[in-house]
């Protein structure tokens, strides 16, 4: 299967109750996959084939709200027309699952993957986790329900793939059966809160206890509904990893702790801190500088919210120079989302390393392992002599 | 819809009790908050609310308070019928599963004429073509009062708002008011509607009517706001009768297509001679204000024309077999 096709059958498996989608390349294939198993009838789902992505992930909200399992899918401009109700649907606590295919933003417009789409929605309040390939995708969107639905957490969430390296490409998928995905996803349950009479409800729409859902907070409440998603997502950075470990036993495959990932990093000296589909490249890179006795590793962000800055400062505690390669732009900032956030989280070590940043990968810019194997080139250079060049390169860049 | 009609009396009306309760910040005089009063007393059983940003979203959910006393949802402006899109599936599938009571639940989804004429009205074409079993009721009060009494597509021709302002170059609003339920009509609905809250029972009637639908049913409510219309909060009630009587806002409903007036534009339609001039519909307003100065005396004129032409358009659409 591709990427694509894995998570539809993974969403397929979790016995979903809503998908609300607006068709968008490269996530196409998601909601066509989902459209022929509701056809023939495999699946005991509602399809809202809404007018827009704005309408799509506002159905999942209400529809959610009722109390019901949701999926919804995107990408790019897509996900840019939800950006409104991303942040509305962490507010009001409903834990929609969204699959993102990355995709570049326009002008100039553009198809291809590189993660600017959803870095743009850095602190829209969702869990972001980001798959390595199409195996991990498939895992991640079955742990996701479980996640997101947890009554500490109850936070949407959504799992990002590469558009086109990993949403179309096609790769061995082992899945578990219908039975074992039931059980471990189980069904949703749901935070209680008290009503005006005091009494202990669900949180979710129901005639029989009636709740009033997305009031206005002004000035003296907002900010105490805003600090609870801090919380929700401190319950979150442990669930993860408890979920983590909890697939692993069924699936027999782990993600690293389920926040970050890491490839021969315990001794290294050079390292890359990187999201996504590169970090599969990249280790083919690493095997072949350990035969030279090059002491270089892979740190993979799985987790991008809540970040993982304890167990990332923890792992880089012994590397000199770092390189993070952001698959997004942050025009006029110094340097992108991804290493913004890694060389903030070791500002508070104790040896602190030297950290640069390649941008790297817009829309969909093929990097070879040859040209990547320079980045480590470039970091051996840099721990040798202490000093980096330059904080922020554009990597495989005509200028 | 079902061929027995609902019947009641004002008894059973005062009967019932409140689903918007008193304590909400509504103005004095709000049109709307009487409109939602009134809608919700035709409920039928367990029903859902979902509401577009405005202002009577947020008069009734001031945390921690709420006036509402049934299920309700609020999520953005532009998107009540997709609120309402989502709350149906979610409905109809778990209930099929077994994961909700084994009951119909009425789906209400309630916006001011931004949330339906402007940035509402994608989403609510695509939630009526894809057939969802919701009434979308309207309330008018012809402009963003929210935010300050700016001028929406539902705002009359000649009105002065804040981003229509009457200057010494243009007299108020130029362009003319979207004719929002023939747009809705255009959809193929089992039932749409137009009422005001003066004719109180037949506004409770046509709610009811477009909860029995199954499917998506239109209802436009005028309800006038006397802060951006600038009129006396004791005259919302005489505004709303004055709108028929003059043929500003004609009331009436379709069946499958099919028109009809209802009975107080039935009777002007019968007795033309007490079809009131729109002069007197306008003058008491203060948006209308500067249209009875010599300059602009020929506006009213102009509108007097247009109204009567969208009348006598009326009277052949409500006559024709064929509408």
């Amino acid at each position: 299967m591709n990427g694509d096709e894995a998570i539809a059958y993974a969403v397929k498996q979790c016995d979903v109750d809503v998908v609300a989608a607006y068709p968008i390349t490269p996530q196409t294939i998601i909601v066509e996959k989902f459209s022929e198993y509701v056809a023939n009838g495999e699946v005991q789902t509602e399809y809202v084939c809404t007018e827009s992505e704005h309408s799509a992930i506002t159905a999942c909200l209400a529809a959610g709200a009722v109390g019901a399992r949701t999926f919804t899918a995107s990408a790019s401009a897509g996900l840019a027309l939800m950006h409104e109700m991303l942040f509305v649907t962490s507010g009001a606590r409903v834990p929609v699952v969204l699959a993102v295919a990355n995709r570049a933003l326009s002008a100039p417009i553009n198809i291809h993957g590189d993660q600017s789409d959803s870095m743009a929605e850095r602190d829209s309040g969702w869990i972001h986790i980001y798959a390595e390939n199409a195996q991990e995708a498939y895992d991640s969107i079955i742990q996701a329900f479980k996640i997101a639905e947890d009554v500490n957490v109850s936070l949407p969430i959504f799992i990002g793939v590469d558009g086109f390296t990993i949403s179309h490409t096609l790769e061995r998928v082992d899945t578990l059966t219908d039975a074992d995905v039931r059980e471990f996803v189980g069904e949703r349950h749901y935070p209680t809160v008290l009503t005006h009479e005091g009494k202990t409800v669900p949180f979710k729409l129901d005639p029989a206890n009636p709740l009033t859902m997305g009031p206005i907070a002004l000035q003296n409440y907002y900010y105490e509904f805003k600090r609870q998603q801090e919380e929700a997502m401190k319950n979150a950075y442990k669930k993860i990893q408890e979920i983590n470990n909890e697939y692993a036993k069924l699936s027999g495959r782990n993600y690293g702790n389920g926040l970050i990932d890491t490839y021969k990093l315990d001794d290294a000296e050079i390292a890359i801190v990187v999201i996504g589909s590169t970090a599969g490249t990249l280790k083919d890179i690493v095997d072949q500088l350990r035969t030279k006795n090059i002491k270089a590793g892979i740190l993979r962000i799985r987790t991008f919210r809540p970040f993982p800055a304890e167990e990332l400062k923890n792992a880089l505690l012994n590397v000199k120079a770092i390189a993070v390669m952001d698959k997004s732009m942050s025009p006029g900032g110094l340097g992108a989302a991804l290493f913004n956030e890694v060389r903030n989280a070791l500002y508070d070590a104790k040896q602190r390393p030297i950290v640069v940043n390649y941008i790297f990968g817009l829309g969909g810019r093929d990097s070879s392992p040859s040209e990547l194997h320079k980045i480590y080139d470039d970091l051996y250079r840099i721990a040798q002599s202490g000093q980096p060049e330059k904080t922020v390169t554009y990597f495989g860049l005509r200028e | 819809m079902s061929t027995q009609e609902w019947k009641f009396t004002a008894k059973d009306i005062i009967a019932k009790p409140d689903l918007f309760l008193p304590g909400h910040r509504a103005c004095a005089g709000c049109g709307p908050a009487t409109v939602l009063r009134l809608i919700l007393k035709a409920t039928r059983g367990p029903t859902i609310v979902t509401q577009a940003t405005g202002c009577m979203e947020i008069v009734g959910s001031i945390y921690p308070y709420t006036s509402w006393a049934l299920p309700w949802i609020h999520t953005a402006f532009e998107n009540a019928a997709a609120n309402a899109s989502g709350i149906e599936a979610a409905l109809k599938i778990m209930r099929k599963k077994g994961k909700i009571k084994d009951e119909h639940v009425d789906v209400i989804a309630l916006a001011g004429d931004g949330g339906t004429y402007d940035i509402g009205l994608q989403a609510l074409s695509g939630a009526v073509e894809r057939g969802h079993d919701f009434l979308f009721i309207l309330y008018d009060n012809e402009g963003y009062m929210n935010t300050g009494i700016q001028r929406s597509s539902s705002t009359p021709i000649g009105a002065s708002t804040t981003t229509s302002p009457a200057g010494t170059a243009i007299p108020g609003k130029l362009e003319k008011k979207k004719p929002i339920t023939e747009i809705m009509l255009a959809h193929d609905l089992e039932y749409a509607a137009t009422a005001t809250p003066y004719y109180w029972k037949d506004l409770i009637t046509k709610v009811r009517k477009g909860l029995e639908v199954k499917g998506p049913a239109f209802l436009h409510v005028f309800a006038p706001c006397p802060r951006g219309w600038r009129s006396e909060p004791s005259k919302t009630m005489e505004y709303s009768k004055l709108a028929v009587e003059s043929c500003v806002f004609p009331i009436w409903e379709a069946i499958n297509g099919k028109r009809q007036l209802s009975t107080p534009s039935k009777v002007i339609s019968l007795a033309p001679q007490k079809k009131k001039p729109v002069k007197a519909y306008l003058e008491g307003q203060g948006r209308f204000r500067h249209l009875f100065t010599p300059k602009n005396t020929h506006i009213v004129d102009e509108i007097q024309q247009a109204t009567d032409e969208r009348w006598q358009k009326l009277l052949q659409q409500c006559t024709s077999t064929n509408p």
